[in-house]
């Protein structure tokens, strides 16, 4: 380094350090989200040059003048050397999501500071060095999937293991962003309206990709581009029209079924028809929501008005339950550390690396800037009145069904907020009510809306940016459901496959119908208690999502920490193991929390417990309200309590089974892991 | 065969390779969403398979898509 950019790095450091600074130590005065932003894009820049690159140079130890698989395999269709800037943007676009942009609205009721703390500490130390180690090892294995690398360097029943717990995941997640979609579209003939008619949209993109003009896809999208928001500006009108609006306003129940019926058609329909130029579509715009959202926060500097720490980090708030050590690092999930990302890192990615210096750019990189999609989320959460936060992110059970219950509730917990202020933003964003709005989106998009308006057309156009913002967020989710349903398929017929072979056979339409039913009705099932239950919904069913991923991430870093073991590199080893073993800290108490802790409104147990003993008095305790709904209640709090401990377990196998690897490692004397490609020593160039 | 070009540094390959500012946006976006550079694809076939016959645009096409989707994608957060 030579002295400018010495200078340089210093100046960065520092002005990160002031940043940060103001961001924490500012209390009672409002400070302007323009320091959130820049205290995370210098911690990035700083993280980024000096660990990033530190763990690509001596924990990887990468080499420039190794092959990689996509040379070595080339096949100019999955194995392909390609430029590093664009294969960032397809490794960032396939990470990139509804998990970090939902975690952190959920996170603000604790305030902004403990949030985007953990979203900054945790994605230079435990997600960014996940992704990029992930990455690294794929690369050196010829792009192998995590679940054949676990199965390769830590046996059989660690791989089997890993797959039950990839499956639930899968089955959780679901769940949890169709109950996003739902809680998003109850009562609202606008937004039921527009994302119903990105089906038929889509359809329409599909067959003109397939046969009028076939594999133009820049020319496509345009055109769907253009007829999505010609639906969502004539949402408007049917939202409006005493006539039409009754047919597009749906009750909670009702969006669930129409959601399991989608998932199940959807998925054993043709790609090309549906999903496919769905995705395209959802990607664009995903891309281009997130761009235009950070654009919007540099323009419009809006000033936070969340206060950086609230009452709630003691575990009673209303958004979830449970005090700040371990929900809050649950709850952010993706945006720090994401187990998602194991996957997609040692998936397509790793087979198109052009060289192993690029690594740390692609992998850290990518999950930095996820980082700061999450870091984005958080200020759109809490430009927003808190009272008005708290109104759109309480259950219904808490607060009530009108403006003044609401108003009354969250006035009681020492936030100000009138009922015409609640029923003023409902009016602005063209809705009718915005209480208990949960699951983050629609947060997310009155954030946006307060936002864009301010750059582009003010009050009126409000509803507009709500409304592209709830469309935005569906049509990634759709996709997801119909995506993931698709994958959980294909693993229902894996693992039922391992007993009965004949089952394996993914041509039989049989197989498929009764696979995907399968894994339709597990998702639909939790899907629909969670939309019944006024006091569970997001609140008990995203924490569930979070220790699941979160224990994905640490499955990921065991794996990492064993294979760096493996190597005879265990001087580094600390890099992997330290966020792994933070990891699982954080999974195993919030696990063991929701399953044992003596507080019903976080124990799974001590509520059915309370339900139970009601019922065998006769007695019906709110929410529910007949002697089946209580029966209801405490079978779904076995379920759910049920999968806590389940996430519990492989937590706990796959860190003994770890363990026992990394002391067989130990006793050798030399490495004892395979990896491919190294023959360019001894290869003669030509 | 070995691919002559993997031997090339790959540095060098990168400076022959220079593309201009929009076509490498086109091609990020493409990627995106699965579907590779299908000159580049022809490019690796008539270098290295001369034998074999290439898919036309329209099956290169189709097959990404199938490779992409038909498994489903556990892409959600």
């Amino acid at each position: 380094m030579n002295a400018l950019s010495k200078l340089l790095w210093v100046e960065i450091a520092a002005l990160g350090a002031i940043a940060l600074a103001i961001v924490a130590l500012s209390r009672g005065e409002t400070i302007n989200s323009v320091w959130l932003v820049a205290a995370a894009i210098c911690t990035y820049l700083v993280a980024y040059r000096f660990y990033g690159l530190f763990i690509g140079r001596s924990v990887m130890q990468v080499d420039a003048k190794r092959t990689t698989p996509a040379y070595r395999h080339n096949d100019g269709l999955d194995y392909v050397p390609t430029n590093r800037y664009v294969l960032f943007g397809h490794h960032f676009a396939a990470i990139a999501g509804a998990g970090p942009l939902v975690g952190p609205v959920l996170a603000a009721q604790m305030g902004y500071l403990p949030g985007t703390l953990w979203i900054l500490a945790g994605v230079v130390f435990a997600g960014a060095v996940q992704d990029s180690l992930v990455l690294f090892l794929s690369t050196r294995r010829d792009g192998r999937s995590l679940g054949e690398i676990i199965r390769s360097e830590m046996g059989a029943t660690a791989g089997a293991v890993a797959l039950i717990g990839v499956f639930l995941i899968m089955i959780i997640i679901l769940a949890v962003l169709a109950l996003v979609v739902v809680k998003a579209l109850v009562g609202s003939p606008w937004g039921a309206f527009t994302v119903m008619a990105t089906i038929p949209i889509a359809i329409f993109m599909g067959i003109y990709l397939r046969f009028i003009r076939p594999g133009k896809i820049g020319e496509m999208s345009i055109i769907g581009f253009v007829l999505l928001m010609s639906a969502l500006l004539f949402g408007r009108s049917v939202a409006e029209s005493p006539a039409v609006a009754p047919y597009f306003n749906y009750s909670g129940e009702m969006l669930a079924l129409m959601l399991i019926c989608y998932g199940f058609i959807a998925s054993v329909l043709p790609v090309w028809l549906l999903l496919a130029p769905r995705d395209y579509l959802s990607t664009f715009l995903k891309i281009g929501a997130i761009a235009g959202l950070a654009l919007g926060i540099l323009f419009v500097m809006p000033p936070l008005k969340m206060a950086a720490v609230t009452r709630f980090i003691d575990g009673t708030g209303p958004v979830f339950s449970g005090a700040l050590f371990p929900f809050l690092f649950i709850t952010i999930a993706c945006g720090a550390v994401s187990g998602f990302h194991a996957l997609i890192s040692s998936g397509t990615t790793p087979k198109m690396i052009e060289n192993e210096t690029q690594i740390p750019f692609i992998g850290y990189g990518g999950m930095l800037m996820e980082s700061f999609v999450a870091i984005m989320a958080m200020v759109a959460a809490s430009v927003i009145e808190p009272g008005v936060y708290f109104a759109m992110n309480s259950p219904s059970g808490l607060i009530g069904t009108d403006a003044a219950a609401a108003a009354a509730a969250i006035g009681s917990w020492g936030f100000t907020v009138t009922p015409d202020m609640l029923t003023e933003t409902a009016r602005n964003v063209g809705e009718t009510t915005i209480l208990s709005r949960e699951g983050g989106a629609p947060m997310l998009a009155v954030g946006m809306a307060e936002i864009f308006s301010n750059l582009f057309g003010g009050k009126a156009l409000m509803g507009f940016w709500y409304h592209f913002a709830i469309l935005f967020e569906a049509l990634f989710i759709l996709t997801a459901v119909d995506a993931g349903t698709r994958a959980c398929r294909f693993m229902v017929q894996d693992m039922i496959g391992a007993a009965l072979p004949a089952f394996r056979n993914t041509e039989s339409w049989a197989n498929n119908l009764l696979a995907t039913t399968i894994a339709v009705s597990m998702w639909g099932y939790i899907l629909y208690t969670g939309v019944v239950d006024p006091l569970g919904g997001i609140n008990t069913l995203w924490p569930l999502f979070g220790i699941s991923n979160q224990m994905l991430a640490g499955i990921a870093l065991i794996a990492r920490t064993v294979v760096l073991f493996k190597m005879k590199r265990q001087r580094y080893a600390w890099v992997a193991a330290l966020p792994a073993l933070w990891l699982l800290i954080c999974t195993l108490t919030a696990g063991l929390q929701k399953v044992f802790h003596p507080d019903p409104a976080i124990g799974f147990l001590a509520h059915a417990g309370r339900f139970g003993t009601a019922l065998a008095e006769g007695k019906v305790l709110a929410p529910a309200k007949s002697i089946d709904q209580m029966r209801q209640v405490v079978f779904n709090d076995y379920v759910d309590a049920t999968l806590a401990s389940v996430f519990v377990l492989v937590v706990v196998c796959i860190f003994v089974l770890g363990l026992l690897e990394i002391r067989q490692a130990r006793a050798s004397d030399r490495p004892t892991t395979r990896e491919i490609g190294a023959e360019h020593a001894g290869m003669v160039h030509a | 065969m070995r691919e002559t070009i993997a031997n090339l540094p790959w540095k060098l390959r990168e400076a022959s390779g220079i593309k201009t500012f929009a076509a490498r946006i086109k091609e990020t976006g493409r990627l995106m969403v699965g579907i590779p550079d299908y000159d580049r694809y022809l490019e690796h076939m008539t270098t290295n398979h001369p034998e074999q016959p290439a898919m036309s645009y329209r099956e290169f096409f189709d097959n990404r898509q199938q490779a992409r989707y038909g498994k489903g994608m556990k892409r959600c957060c």
